[in-house]
């Protein structure tokens, strides 16, 4: 075991990835000498050098469609896209190009693309520092969708999701870079990078479903509920696409109701995809309406109001109570609220 | 550059003949048959769009010099990622004649697999192959290899960010690549003027990548620019950029009609400079095209458009569970239910009376 915070469990799990397999390449702004913006990528430069640590030109359309190339020739390619709210010109290759060539070719072309995207709010940055665009990607067939919550799930899911055949956007929740844990660097992986949902606390009284930088606060949450007699069920979803349902399933089936949080904008979002699914799965158990304690349907706000945005502690504590039909924020004001 | 004039006189070039000194007349006469070839191809996949059999074609008419040229002087090692009008570049590399017309019968997404002749699915959103090439060349190059990533796209294309941001790319790297821009003067209805005030080919200089500007209805212009760019990129010389310079004289695609913004003029001028004919002329100055080699050459168009003809309409629909198939490369369980699911779907309207 080894203490590591969760950005130097990525980097651990990329040079682990880059000594196992010699196709593994690495694509993005400032990767290279610099180590990356956040410093994952630190050091690798140095010891695989430039023809597997390349440090790209400012064009995030060109370090997908570069990869996409480097796919067809056989490489597994693994780009880092700077910052979240810089996805967006890369949008286009990655739902028009990445997600559909295994597709298109009839699986004879295959995407093994890795595209790491340092993620969501909460460290007073700049406008498109602090987006959450995750939706955009797990609506679209083709594409794997993960988010890592601590350093270990961080160290694993991202050699997965390098070894997986097929594209994978992976999350990096930045606010919780510096979060510390025990890391068991020889970790057995899964089979494929996505599809299992994780509980982290056991519960009996309200199911709360959380992915990336807010599985912390739900942990939070079910502490603090614990302190008043509320029994919570804490779920790290760690993969959004595909989703596991079934130990989501299986605790609202006990429980009977749910709360599903995250920071990106409620609508279209992935709570909505988790709550029509649970209501779909749970109906008759279900005591309460899921309840869904999200960002608001606005652009990211100025950073010093971002607390207002983000969902912190309070906010999914009075969601918990709204599950459980005790005095909310939400009494009186109807649905939608 | 130009080698052959219109009338299909030769022009010496002390710069460029050195490149061409190995094409005889019997290769002249390979290119002119891959030419008479697959102008009967587009004349039968347009008939076939006619017919009801494929839901669209995009014709060549009039590029074949460009594409059969070019196609020509590759190296089978070398892969070629295209847009969708490059079937003259598709038959050269090697794909059957059905394979060229499947993906307009609406039947498959692919003609064939890339890797059995080294040519990408031709791509539609327009330009970004561009990239797809830039990157399998630095893949090339980690490998140590001397094969050449080429990626052919056309003069609308050059207006999209990913063709600017694949010569920034391939420019940085030094990257073995070769963009081959037809020029064929219309991006559906819009003339090449609305994509520059200037040429193409400043394009690439302006990137500082070494670029050329060739009668793209000139064969041995085309060879002889293509291989100037191949063997500068197997030599370690990075990319280069080829306009050369052509004319689409049909339409955009079968659903198009040119007649609503293109000068009759401009297409009379232009039939004038046809790649065929041209080629025609010359080997014929040289008494190099006897009557029973052009026989031959129509046997060999008229036995391909015949067997495109019955590959096309023998091919089978899809099967409906088919469009589940390859969406993954991993075991995806949730997808495996859904397509279980609709297969009890379909099966509950055989089992009704």
């Amino acid at each position: 075991m080894s203490t590591l915070t969760l950005s130097k469990a990525i980097g651990a799990g990329l040079r682990r990835a880059m000594e196992t397999d010699p196709k593994v390449v690495l694509l993005g702004e400032d990767i290279g000498k610099l180590g990356g913006v956040y410093r994952i990528t630190d050091g690798l430069q140095a010891d695989f050098g430039e023809r597997r640590v390349l440090d790209t030109p400012l064009a995030e359309s060109a370090i997908i469609g570069a990869a996409v190339g480097l796919a067809y020739r056989g490489y597994r390619p693994v780009c880092e896209i700077q910052f979240d709210g810089f996805i967006y010109p890369a949008f286009d290759q990655i739902v028009s190009q990445v997600s559909r060539m295994h597709y298109r070719t009839k699986g004879a072309v295959r995407m093994p693309i890795t595209i790491r995207v340092p993620w969501g709010g909460g460290i007073g940055a700049a406008e498109h520092h602090s987006d959450s665009p995750e939706a955009y990607f797990t609506h679209t067939a083709g594409l794997r969708v993960v988010a890592c919550s601590n350093p270990q799930n961080a160290y694993t899911m991202i050699r997965e999701a390098i070894a997986s055949d097929d594209p994978v956007l992976y999350f990096e929740p930045k606010r919780r870079y510096h979060l510390k844990g025990e890391v068991d660097l020889e970790a057995p992986l899964s089979g494929q990078s996505a599809g299992r949902s994780q509980v982290l606390v056991a519960g009996t009284d309200v199911t709360v479903v959380a992915y990336g930088a807010l599985v912390q606060t739900a942990l939070d949450a079910a502490a603090a509920a614990e302190r008043e007699g509320i029994s919570i069920e804490v779920i790290d979803l760690l993969s959004l696409s595909p989703i596991d349902y079934a130990p989501i399933a299986q605790s609202v089936r006990r429980t009977g109701r749910l709360v599903v949080a995250h920071e990106a904008a409620l609508t279209g979002g992935v709570g909505a995809e988790v709550c029509a699914s649970i209501t779909e799965r749970c109906f008759e158990y279900l005591e309460a309406a899921p309840v869904r304690v999200t960002g608001h349907d606005i652009p990211y706000p100025p950073a010093k109001a971002e607390g207002h945005h983000i969902p912190d502690l309070d906010r999914l504590l009075d969601g918990i109570d709204c599950a459980l039909g005790r005095p909310n924020s939400r009494s009186g004001m109807g649905a939608g609220s | 550059m130009q080698l052959l004039t219109p009338a299909g006189e030769r022009v010496a070039s002390p710069e460029y003949d050195p490149w061409v000194g190995d094409v005889d007349d019997a290769q002249l006469r390979d290119l002119y048959r891959d030419m008479v070839v697959v102008r009967r191809i587009d004349t039968e996949a347009t008939a076939l769009q006619r017919q009801g059999e494929l839901a669209l074609w995009p014709p060549l008419l009039g590029q074949e010099a460009a594409q059969v040229a070019s196609a020509r002087a590759l190296r089978s090692d070398d892969f070629v990622f295209t847009s969708y009008r490059e079937n003259a570049v598709a038959y050269c590399r090697g794909a059957a004649p059905v394979e060229l017309v499947s993906v307009w019968r609406a039947v498959t997404a692919t003609g064939w697999n890339p890797y059995s002749i080294n040519m990408a699915t031709p791509q539609v959103v327009i330009g970004a192959q561009t990239l797809h090439a830039t990157g399998y060349a630095l893949g090339i190059q980690a490998d140590g290899a001397d094969a050449v990533a080429v990626a052919y796209f056309g003069d609308g294309a050059t207006s999209e960010g990913d063709v600017s941001e694949a010569l920034v790319f391939a420019a940085a790297y030094s990257a073995p690549v070769v963009f081959f821009c037809q020029n064929n003067h219309w991006a559906i209805s819009e003339p090449v003027t609305l994509q520059t005030r200037g040429s193409l080919a400043a394009r690439g200089s302006g990137f500082g990548i070494p670029s050329m500007r060739v009668d793209g209805n000139d064969v041995l212009a085309v060879t002889a620019a293509t291989r100037i760019a191949l063997d500068r990129a197997r030599s370690g010389g990075g990319p280069t950029f080829i306009e050369a310079v052509t004319y689409r004289m049909g339409p955009h695609t079968t659903a198009d009609d040119p007649t609503r913004y293109r000068p009759p003029a401009e297409l009379d001028e232009w039939r004038k400079r046809d790649p065929i004919v041209r080629l025609e002329a010359y080997l014929t100055s040289r008494n190099e095209l006897p009557d029973d080699f052009r026989a031959e050459v129509q046997a060999v168009a008229d036995s391909t458009a015949a067997e495109l003809r019955a590959g096309c309409i023998a091919l089978p629909d899809p099967d409906p569970l088919s469009i589940f198939d390859h969406v993954y490369a991993d075991p995806h369980p949730a997808l495996e239910q859904r397509r279980e699911w609709y297969a009890h779907y379909l099966d509950g309207f055989e089992a009704a009376p």
